[in-house]
């Protein structure tokens, strides 16, 4: 079933689907711009060894967020 | 909407803009396609970098290339975005406005690069799509349909693999093309804000006399260039333009419409649909780039090749600088004694040797740390392994507020804070960097050893500082200096330069071979700006402190002591004592002080020379100094070089801005003289109370 949790909370090597961002607006236009949309497939890769940040596969690329930016994106498991 | 227009052939010679997402790439491509023929300076008013290069066209028609700084999007988010996005957009009157446009993609992300193409399309100018690293497509079982993409997009596309220099010569071709086709960039802007996009363009149109297409993506940028970053040299919107947006803002946030978030989808949306089609992906197992990183980023190996190669460039450091610093020094001196010697005695002599030679050579000596250091950072970065170091080190260093990428410049500023400083330009937060700038020269650098290492020998009666009280001391310096920098990085970010929590948004770019070409380019460039930059400043210097020092005249045949003691410098000392004395220095440690300005290891010449004064012997050359330091007293008796006094000293030299070459690269790093200046006042002043506190303390205490 499908269920929708924060990104930091995404167990390592899980892949869900991008929902949403609740908190709308200015605040991460960068990270859409890095291509982190509603409806795009990312992977949780690994967190650094100290736990934070995290490591994500989207597009074909790797990205790193921090688990406080990792909060305010909604993902999706399938 | 497709542009009907088509780029009319001219016969003058065309200005391009190079741009690109970083780790594409850019740079090789850019010294692939220029060689020498670049100009590197900075845009005026702010400190990012400005390159501008020549390539001749099939023809032998010279044509400018500018190399505009990476960037991921024209929204930008730090002032070397903010200068691409300006360039591009003709804000910029110190640069000429490219008439054409290449862009360089990474063939491995491709999909992501594109939103910056589909940015960069909007303009509507002439423009070259160059799809590089097209080698490392096939390990990734990635296929690109190059020529399909150039069928869709309608412009020239070039298939390159810089670091080969393959591609480059079809490169060449297509940009001596009198004629380049505009591309077939036809995408709905969505109805949510299309009339805000019309509104806006509109009033650029009219208000700013923006060519139609130009307008058109700039009202588009408004839109997601929240916050935008200003930067000095730059034209800002016309007030009639930043009225419309914020009406509309003020609208949609009513309406909830998410504006920006509407726009960046309907891009992707675009993008989406076109990589489908060009990209063929194929199911490969972990690629190279997996596997390193399981190593390189594991929870205790990851720890341990970070360990591993920090020591290594350490250790190297250490070993391979030595020499040719010695040989700079030696020859520095050499020449100096043959200009003494084939000049008449005199003040133009001694302002030629003692300002002017030892001036250049305190600042040669640098060079081979910084070629050196430049190597291995060029190294990191040319592989890859940069971005992990700041991946792995981010949760530290955000313990005093800063991100990951401050690590490499703070690490590396135990060598010499100058690469350490000159590195800072990776860190894309302003303040962030600003930051690591204030509070990289606290970082113990090797210039401090010799202060160190005679201090300790001053310490202990015998002749050989015991290993186990040399490890301690050293240990404390380091941990002092190194605390000092974290602990000051933290009261900054709480208080000066308070910013928003800075974000760890960072590509982690696949793996590459190491570049060398590239790297040794790089390093003669810094080293260049190094001593094209600082020099003049150091120079100035260097003959200031001479001077203070050489003047005024003692009597005919006055020793160099006794020179240096009624010279200008050596009353500063005598000045400076009340303020001193009560961190246990004398106006002669004052003189120390004063000339070892010009960089922290002149302290051990100049003291030679102050205290060789009190041995009254002969011998005065020769006596060790760490006897000549022994036999000093004070007026009353006591003597000088207490074991706490040398604590104290090396402990002032910690946390103290002693070195002018620091001091110039910060001018330049930060574009003004106010953040040197307040370095210099924080360093020096937080030195003078650790140094009193521990004095005063020490003495209570009977030592």
């Amino acid at each position: 079933m499908a269920q929708e949790i924060k990104l930091s909370e995404l167990a390592i090597g899980a892949t869900a689907v991008v929902r949403a961002y609740p908190k709308a607006g200015t605040e991460f236009i960068r990270l859409r711009e890095m291509g982190v949309l509603p409806g795009t497939s990312i992977t949780l890769i690994r967190t650094a060894p100290l736990g934070d940040p995290l490591e994500i596969k989207v597009r074909g690329y790797r990205l790193t967020l921090r688990k406080s930016e990792a909060e305010f994106v909604l993902v999706e498991t399938t | 909407m497709a542009p009907s227009l088509t780029s009319a052939p001219q016969s003058r010679s065309f200005v391009y803009a190079l741009v690109g997402n970083p780790n594409c790439g850019k740079s090789t491509l850019f010294n692939a396609l220029t060689g020498l023929k670049q100009k590197v300076g900075n845009y005026p008013g702010v400190t990012v970098e400005k390159k501008i290069g020549t390539v001749y066209s099939q023809h032998g028609t010279a044509m400018s290339v500018i190399d505009l700084p990476g960037s991921y999007s024209l929204a930008s988010r730090s002032p070397d975005e903010a200068v691409t996005r300006d360039v591009l957009l003709g804000r910029r009157p110190d640069t000429p406005a490219p008439d054409r446009i290449l862009c360089v993609v990474d063939a491995t992300s491709l999909e992501r690069s594109l939103y910056l193409v589909h940015q960069i399309l909007d303009l509507g100018r002439p423009m070259i799509l160059i799809v590089n690293m097209m080698d490392l497509t096939f390990q990734n079982g990635l296929q690109i349909d190059i020529e399909l993409l150039k069928q869709t997009l309608g412009i020239p596309v070039i298939a390159t693999e810089a670091t080969k220099g393959k591609g480059l010569i079809e490169l060449k071709l297509a940009m001596s093309r009198l004629d380049l086709p505009l591309s077939k960039h036809a995408w709905s802007i969505p109805q949510e804000i299309s009339s805000a996009v019309a509104q806006l363009q509109a009033s650029l149109t009219a208000d700013s006399q923006k060519l139609y297409l130009t307008a058109r993506a700039e009202a588009l940028l408004l839109l997601t260039d929240q916050a935008p970053v200003h930067v000095e040299g730059s034209k800002a919107i016309h007030p009639r333009t930043a009225e419309i947006l914020s009406s509309w803002q003020k609208r949609w946030e009513q309406e909830g419409v998410d504006w920006a978030a509407v726009l960046i989808q309907s891009r992707y949306d675009a993008i989406s649909k076109l990589s489908a089609k060009v990209i063929n992906e194929s199911e490969t197992g972990p690629s190279l780039t997996d596997r390193i990183d399981y190593v390189v980023t594991h929870p205790v190996w990851g720890w341990l090749v970070l360990g591993i190669s920090m020591v290594l460039i350490f250790l190297s450091i250490f070993s391979l600088a030595e020499y040719p610093m010695n040989w700079i020094d030696s020859h520095v001196t050499l020449l100096g004694n043959w200009v003494k010697g084939s000049l008449n005695p005199g003040d133009l002599r001694d302002l030629i040797t003692d300002g002017a030679i030892a001036g250049v050579g305190s600042v040669l000596v640098f060079l081979p740390q910084i070629l050196i250091l430049f190597f291995f950072i060029g190294l990191l970065e040319s592989t890859g392994y940069m971005a992990r170091a700041a991946f792995i080190m981010d949760r530290l260093m955000n313990r005093v507020g800063l991100n990951g990428r401050s690590f490499i410049p703070m690490l590396s500023s135990y060598a010499c804070a100058i690469p350490g400083i000159m590195s800072t330009r990776t860190i894309e937060d302003e303040k962030d960097r600003l930051i690591t700038i204030l509070v990289a020269p606290l970082m113990s650098c090797s210039a401090r050893l010799p202060v160190y290492l005679l201090m300790m020998a001053a310490l202990v009666p015998s002749d050989r500082v015991p290993l186990f009280t040399k490890a301690t001391l050293m240990v404390l310096m380091y941990t002092l200096g190194t605390a000092g920098a974290f602990g000051f990085a933290w009261l900054f970010k709480k208080t000066l330069l308070k910013g928003s929590q800075p974000k760890m948004i960072m590509e982690l770019p696949p793996y590459h071979l190491p570049h060398l070409k590239q790297i040794l380019f790089q390093m003669i460039e810094r080293a260049w700006i190094f001593l094209r930059n600082a020099g003049s400043v150091i120079l100035t210097i260097s003959i200031v402190l001479w001077f203070l020092s050489a003047f005024p005249k003692a009597h005919d045949g006055a020793s160099a002591q006794e020179q240096l003691s009624q010279s200008f410098a050596g009353r500063t000392g005598h000045l400076l004592e009340p303020i001193i004395k009560p961190i246990g220095f004398d106006w002669r440690i004052g003189i120390g002080l004063i000339s070892s300005f010009a960089a922290r290891e002149v302290f051990v010449s100049s003291t030679a020379v102050v205290f060789s004064v009190n041995n009254n012997t002969t011998h005065a050359q020769t006596t060790p100094l760490r006897l000549a330091l022994r036999d000093a007293h004070w007026p009353d008796g006591r003597m000088l070089f207490t074991p706490l006094v040398c604590l104290c000293l090396m402990i002032y030299y910690v946390f103290a801005m002693q070195c002018m070459s620091t001091v110039a690269v910060v001018r330049r790093e930060t574009n003004s003289w106010k953040w040197p200046l307040f370095q210099i006042a924080y360093m020096t002043g937080t030195a003078w109370i650790i140094t009193f506190l521990v004095y005063q303390v020490g003495t209570l205490f009977g030592f």
